[in-house]
């Protein structure tokens, strides 16, 4: 057999074949289809109707609720009703208000090395973390997923990116994966695999992983792959997956052939900011210090997983928010969020004046009643600060780790949170 | 024979579904598909036609209308060096054939004489053929279905006479 990398071997097996080449067509089974509030029922279920089928295998679907949570417009309370609904009639695992779907879905054990999964959402190569080959289609995709279990791909070429070195303090995978984005743009990607690889992301947590890979969208590719080993199966087991592989059966072979390899070192790494309005627009947090800000956001399934909540919380610790500035909090998942109150972390963020929001989407892709108004200036931990999408056309948004954003909350202004420092 | 229009690299999903033109329907659409590399394109193709293209076409954007607006445009297809991957799928869901060729496809002039020929994946000239990579049978029967869901429509229906057949 050929030597394959790890997206190739995930490929071939969905697809029943010894081995696939890059270029290829190729018709796959799915092993999981992930869907949620705003591209799921409502626009999958009249394609459904058309075709006049159901479902292809209901144990293989989960629908999540975030981006209509907390449903308080009218619109948003309407589509909640119609995807509780669905829900209902379907029989489908079904997480409501829970969390944000790119979190709860691997929290709750549904992701496993090898699966290949289809999620109806951009942000779904997150699931690349746990060595799933995850991506992310449009509904009218998706509506054929559901009815048949099968997707057709065109097998990508792998994009290897190598990080050696150890992040320093105060750094976290989002500086990593905005330096990425910074160094090869919104289409290094390719549409392509990419593959992380190397000591430092080894040494990242499950939930650092998961903003490598989630963020593998601002790079354009089409799945961000981390190999599985001890780190993954040990979550995975931690959150109720059962029948885990040996991680060894999930590797890329060492002689396959990769489109590109990328290094990064994570030594000579600084923070990272990216300015208005791109993720490309990365740069050392140094060159955007003086800018002042309005709101501080520390949200989405990007950025306010626990890990996020707790480096945000050790720098604002016994500290006030600068005058004049807003800390908006919203915890990636309801279970991120006890953790955090259970360890002391929201209570730190409540007693310096942050306001928490509920566990959803929120103001990251400008729902509900927290949009950014005119003018405003943002330092958030999302993903993407493309003109508008978190409110008024006039708004700007900077991206930044929880660290930095922590830090300019309490500055005033984007801040070094090497310079802040841990709070008390 | 159908005609070829030939265009360069990078053709984005901005040039063929232009933002500003993007609440209208898909004619108006269409109406201004290319009109930043060619004026002319939008008027003068004819059902049938081919666009040859270079390298990373339909780049950009998620737009679904970018890939709608040449299929309204009665193209009989597009052959590219290579595809954005996005647009690609969307292109083959919505029924349009995208085709992949190679360094052959330089010897093909604007306004040359060309014709798609889906069945054996070439690219009819007249200097001869093009040989294409082929697209597999499945897509292939998508496509000739006219995208996705008719696709499937196709196929349940065909499923559900079967079924009744058995009873
Ligand atoms: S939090 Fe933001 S990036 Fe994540 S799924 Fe929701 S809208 Fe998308």
């Amino acid at each position: 057999m050929p030597p394959m990398t790890l997206a190739e071997k995930i490929i071939a097996k969905a697809a029943g074949r010894a081995s696939v080449a890059p270029g290829e067509v190729v018709t796959t089974k799915v092993d999981l289809a992930m869907i949620h509030d705003s591209g799921g029922p409502r626009r999958v279920e009249p394609i459904l109707k058309r075709l006049g089928v159901g479902l292809f295998d209901r144990d293989k679907v989960v629908l999540i609720s975030d981006h209509y949570v907390p449903g308080d417009t009218e619109e948003g309370a309407a589509i909640l009703a119609l995807t509780r609904e669905w829900a209902k009639e379907k029989k489908v695992a079904f997480y409501d208000g829970e969390g944000i779907c790119h979190v709860v879905l691997p929290e709750r054990g549904h992701l496993k090395p090898g699966m290949l999964v289809v999620g109806g959402d951009s942000h779904s190569p997150t699931g690349g973390a746990f060595g799933a080959y995850m991506f992310g289609v449009g509904a009218t995709e998706m509506a054929g997923v559901l009815a048949t279990g099968e997707i057709w791909l065109r097998v990508p070429e792998t994009i290897r990116i190598e990080w050696t070195g150890k992040l320093g303090a105060h750094l976290m995978a989002k500086d990593m994966v905005l330096a990425m984005c910074g160094r090869l743009g919104m289409d290094g990607g390719r549409y392509q695999a990419i593959e992380y690889a190397g000591e430092t992301v080894r040494a990242l947590s499950m939930q650092e992983r998961m903003t490598l890979s989630n963020m593998a969208a601002e790079l354009g590719a089409q799945a961000g792959l981390i190999a599985p080993d001890k780190t993954t199966i040990d979550w995975l087991a931690e959150h109720g997956a059962t029948d885990l592989p040996d991680p060894a059966d999930w590797q890329g072979d060492p002689d396959a052939p990769v489109a590109e390899t990328h290094f990064f070192n994570a030594d000579e790494l600084a923070p990272q900011v990216a300015a208005p309005h791109s993720p490309a627009n990365a740069a050392p947090v140094t060159d955007y210090e003086p800018t002042r800000i309005d709101v501080a956001y520390i949200g989405a399934c990007t950025g306010a997983k626990y890990v996020d909540l707790k480096a945000a919380a050790e720098i604002i610790r016994g500290r006030r928010l600068a005058p004049g500035v807003e800390l908006l909090v919203a915890p990636s998942s309801k279970r991120d969020q006890e953790r955090a109150a259970r360890d002391g972390i929201m209570k730190v963020l409540e007693d310096a004046g942050a306001k928490v929001l509920p566990n959803a989407c929120g103001i990251c892709a400008g729902y509900g009643s927290a949009r950014l108004g005119e003018d405003v200036t943002c330092i958030s931990t999302t993903a993407r600060n493309f003109r508008g999408r978190m409110g008024a056309k006039s708004s700007k948004v900077y991206l930044g780790s929880p660290y930095t954003v922590a830090a300019s909350a309490i500055a005033g202004r984007i801040a070094d949170p090497r310079e802040i420092g841990a709070g008390a | 024979m159908s005609k070829a229009f030939v265009y360069g690299d990078d053709i984005d999903t901005d040039a063929l579904a232009p933002g500003q033109y993007m609440s209208g329907g898909i004619e108006q659409i269409a109406a201004h598909c290319l009109e930043t590399v060619d004026p002319d394109f939008a008027s003068q193709v004819k059902p049938g036609d081919v666009l040859i293209a270079g390298k990373n076409f339909g780049m950009g954007s998620s737009r679904e209308q970018a890939a709608q607006a040449l299929k309204h445009l009665g193209l009989a297809g597009v052959v590219a060096r290579s595809y954005a991957g996005i647009f690609y799928r969307n292109a083959i869901n919505l029924g349009l054939p995208v085709l992949v060729g190679g360094a052959e496809l330089d010897r093909v002039k604007p306004g040359d004489a060309v014709e798609l020929d889906m069945a054996n994946s070439r690219l009819i000239t007249e200097a001869g053929p093009i040989e294409l990579e082929p697209l597999p049978d499945f897509l292939l029967a998508m496509l000739a279905d006219g995208g996705l869901v008719p696709h499937l429509e196709k196929r349940f229906a065909r499923q559900r006479a079967n079924d009744g057949e058995k009873q």
